[in-house]
């Protein structure tokens, strides 16, 4: 009796159980933003949140052009937008106009205008706002209003990424919270897209965020005020998950429509194998990123020092074996840092194909050679011998390095895995130079972002820059330097391809960094989803999701 | 009675204070401090906003004094923000203690209701085929890890059967007494069914133990049913351990809630303490941390309150 009793609340509790329409679009991910702040705790998953919700000023397509989003035109030399000016307390900068569109409104209805920008550059000053990347807005000197719709941003300094232009504040909202709290440090946490998310006005894109459950979800809904194309889906759901074998489950049993690539969601070899078990439920791409998957080289260690060894390490290794094998060959080998798909690559740097017989030969060369056990001593009787770590308890990394491994343990080089939580790994391993071979991550790098702060000698941690740079390998080249300057500073497009390849060159000479491959984004898509179009890149695909479609 | 509870209470609010300090040093001696993300992502920061910044939050004093005014804080209730949900502490902790506590306090009740049963039908007749199933049952509740069991539940029973929602606490647009329900039976389940294991064991030694007494062969030879023996004479005496092992695993059952709420992707406090360490959100760990404290201790109270109301020769003094 008991028994049939369950069974009947069981079934009345799942007879009922509510279907999802195609009009409800259910997107499952692996962490949840901490803030709807587009400036604050800058995270892949708010980025790809937002970009449903609040437009930058311009972003970078699908193709990697930079393209407006409330802009009427791109600033550039050529359009007369940006001119060079002197500064009042000398030296150079440039003034940066910005033409915002005339039918861009928040989600209350309010116009977007100069004065927005404006204040958000006040807001992006202040040391103490929180702002994440202060770099973007602590360069604009000062901002003069033209007209509701045009502003002039005066940059201190000149610089090739004028145009990067980020997402803007509604200055009706935030003026009165950035007023009562400016210089105490409590903005980041008063900010009415921390109180309040849910607030309409803080958005201008084609949806709304109109639930916000920290945590849980965020629920995404047609903004009235949008004057663009009109938003095909009734209502986005971004539903968080964090273990992703059950976020895996949880697409499988219908609760989750979709795993996006370029949001923290299912990895490669999930979707690789999901593809193999469900080849037709699903639409799958891979589109290869620009997050760039290398080993850097501790170049304080005396065996490192060496560039025949560094070129031998890195000619012992398989790496297209190794892409093909663990991720069925969709994520490309790397021969610098820099994607094919950034305009800036640069084809002709060295290679270091497959070649074990020239890796021994160059470590032969510097007084390396085979000893009794198959590890290679020196003269002095030396190992060649090098701790190798990664963040413990990635499963893809800790496979590639058990490859990686073996691949230089038929080279005669020992490596000794030494990993570590992430938290150590980078908070204080890396960050503090503490590690003595070699270390394995990930660079994610914006389009043709001059990469100062990974390979320029003033970019070296120590406690004397509060170990503010992430030039982990204590690397130094004054070429280098002056390459990277040349790239950040000449605003002429040639001059910037010429120091874009010699810093490739560069690179891919000295090996301060052993490139393994670029990451690929993985998407998995319901066959009733149309319009989603992969970037590659941080600027997400979400930011176009006004033409995706249920068909 | 009163007199005691009120020495547990002072000595409980003496362990909290003790834990609060211990619990600060240690999250103070991790690796990285709530400023270190937000530079992380920062290239422009120089020294100079570096140091102002760490002025600005506190950082640049010493670890002691800066406990001591989180505790001065902490004593009239203001448990600061949280760094990674950019919120009050306390908006961020009730809701994720409230659904923790749903949670537990269910499959607790769940479990023990099913140890019971189980533990008493095994001990009926130790070494039969009834107490041999039901310790395969045990032994089986007590090693399956529970990320395995919370994901053959999402396979089987939202995957092929499609009987209840896979994760989260309501469906969007709904979120009535019955959508939270089914959200709910999964991870109930699996919760239950990994603490189930242990008490079933506790349940049936205690009671076997209890079986073979004088007063309970007494009560057989004056001709009581055995239904009365069991559940009268027997049961009441062998729930003494069984409790204390119960109370004491109430607090543990945060351990299981972690692994069932990141499953089922309930934002429970488990998963709330997890991320919070993980992200350097130091008020939301510490505080989190403390409630957790507080669970155990109360636990611990009530165990203590049980004893004396099961057998009235223990004296609370």
């Amino acid at each position: 009796m008991t028994l049939r009793l369950c069974l009947c609340v069981v079934a009345l509790l799942v007879g009922g159980a509510a279907a999802y329409a195609k009009d409800v679009l259910t997107i499952g991910v692996s962490q949840f933003p901490s803030s709807m702040h587009p400036n604050i705790d800058p995270e892949v998953i708010k980025s790809y949140t937002l970009s449903f919700a609040l437009r930058p000023i311009a972003a970078f397509d699908k193709d990697g052009i930079n393209t407006c989003m409330l802009c009427t035109a791109l600033p550039t030399l050529q359009n007369g937008l940006v001119r060079i000016e002197d500064r009042a307390g000398g030296g150079k900068g440039m003034a940066v106009t910005v033409k915002l569109r005339d039918d861009i409104l928040w989600g209350d209805g309010r116009p977007v205008t100069a004065a927005d920008l404006a204040f958000t550059a006040r807001v992006g000053r202040d040391p103490t706002s929180g702002f994440a990347n202060t770099r973007v807005w602590g360069r604009v000197a000062s901002v003069d209003v033209i007209d509701d719709h045009t502003a002039v941003l005066h940059l201190d300094e000149i610089s090739t990424l004028y145009d990067r232009l980020p997402a803007i504040l509604p200055e009706h909202l935030e003026g009165p919270v950035f007023a009562r709290v400016a210089g105490t440090g409590d903005y980041r946490n008063q900010t009415t897209y921390n109180r309040a998310p849910t607030t309409p006005g803080l958005y201008n894109g084609p949806y709304l965020v109109t639930d916000y459950q920290p945590g849980q979800l965020v629920v995404l809904e047609p903004n009235p005020y949008w004057k663009g194309t009109k938003p095909g889906i009734r209502r986005i759901v971004l539903k968080a998950i964090g273990n992703t074998a059950a976020l895996q489950a949880n697409l499988l049993a219908g609760d989750v429509d979709m795993a996006p690539g370029d949001a923290p969601s299912l990895t490669i070899d999930q979707v690789l194998q999901l593809r193999k078990q469900q080849p037709d439920r699903f639409t799958y791409i891979f589109r290869p990123a620009l997050t760039y998957e290398h080993i850097d080289l501790n170049l304080d260690n005396p065996i490192l020092q060496d560039i025949r060894v560094r070129r031998a390490l890195l000619l012992a290794l398989d790496r297209n074996t190794l892409v093909e094998r663990l991720f069925e060959g969709m994520q490309p080998v790397a021969d610098s840092f820099v994607s094919p798909l950034d305009p800036m690559h640069a084809d002709g740097v060295t290679s270091y194909p497959y070649d074990p017989a020239r890796a021994r030969a160059l470590l032969a060369e510097a007084g390396w050679t085979p000893g009794p056990d198959g590890v290679c001593r020196n003269a002095a009787g030396a190992r060649l011998s090098l701790s190798f770590g990664t963040t413990a308890g990635n499963r893809l990394r800790e496979l590639q390095q058990q490859v990686l491994q073996n691949q230089w343990k038929n080279a005669c080089i020992e490596v000794t895995i030494r990993n570590e939580p992430a938290r150590t790994f980078f908070g204080e391993t890396l960050k503090q130079r503490v590690f003595t071979g070699l270390a394995m991550y990930a660079w994610s790098f914006g389009i043709s972002y001059p990469p100062r702060q990974t390979l320029a000698t003033d970019q070296i941690p120590t406690a004397a820059n509060n170990y503010g740079g992430t030039n982990y390998m204590d690397y130094r080249n004054p070429t280098m330097d002056a390459a990277i300057l040349t790239a950040e500073t000449n605003l002429d497009p040639a001059a910037q391809k010429v120091a874009w390849a010699d810093i490739q060159r560069i690179y891919a000479d000295d090996l301060p960094v052993l490139p393994l491959f670029f990451r690929a984004d993985a998407y998995v898509l319901p066959k009733w989803l149309k319009g989603v179009t992969p970037t590659g890149h941080s600027d997400d695909s979400s930011l176009w999701s006004e033409f995706w479609r249920s068909e | 009675m009163t007199r005691y509870i009120l020495r547990r209470i002072l000595q409980a609010l003496l362990v909290l204070l003790v834990m609060s300090f211990v619990i600060y040093s240690l999250i103070g001696l991790m690796p990285g401090d709530p400023l270190d993300i937000m530079l992380a992502s920062n290239p422009g920061a120089t020294p100079e906003v570096v140091e102002h910044l760490r002025k600005l939050y506190g950082l640049d004093q010493p670890l002691m004094l800066r406990y001591l005014r989180w505790l001065q804080d902490a004593l009239v209730g203001q448990f600061g923000y949280s760094r990674t949900h950019s919120l009050p502490v306390l908006s961020v902790l009730v809701p994720a203690l409230i659904q923790t506590c749903k949670l537990m306090i269910i499959s607790f009740i769940a479990s023990v209701i099913l140890a019971f049963i189980l533990g008493i039908l095994a001990a009926l007749k130790p070494g039969g085929i009834l107490d041999g199933v039901i310790s395969l049952f045990a032994f089986a509740g007590i090693s399956v890890p529970v990320f395995w069991l919370a994901l053959m539940m999402i396979l089987v029973f939202a995957v092929k059967l499609h009987w209840f929602p896979a994760s989260g606490i309501a469906t969007v647009g709904d979120g009535g007494f019955r959508d939270q329900a089914l959200h709910l039976v999964m991870p109930v389940i699996t919760l239950a069914l990994a603490s189930t294991g242990g008490f079933t064991r506790y349940v049936r030694a205690s009671m076997i133990e209890v079986l073979r007494m004088d007063h309970v062969r007494t009560a057989r030879a004056k001709g009581a049913a055995e239904w009365r023996v069991v559940l009268v004479h027997a049961f009441r005496n062998a729930l003494i351990p069984v409790v204390t092992i119960m109370a004491l695993s109430f607090g543990v059952l945060f351990n299981g809630a972690l692994l069932t709420e990141t499953m089922f992707a309930q934002p429970g406090m488990g998963k709330m303490i997890y991320d919070a360490i993980l992200g350097n959100d130091f008020n939301l760990a510490l505080t989190g941390l403390l409630f957790a404290t507080v669970v155990t201790l109360l636990s611990n109270l009530v165990a203590d309150l049980a004893y004396g109301w099961l057998d009235p020769r223990i004296a609370l003094t």
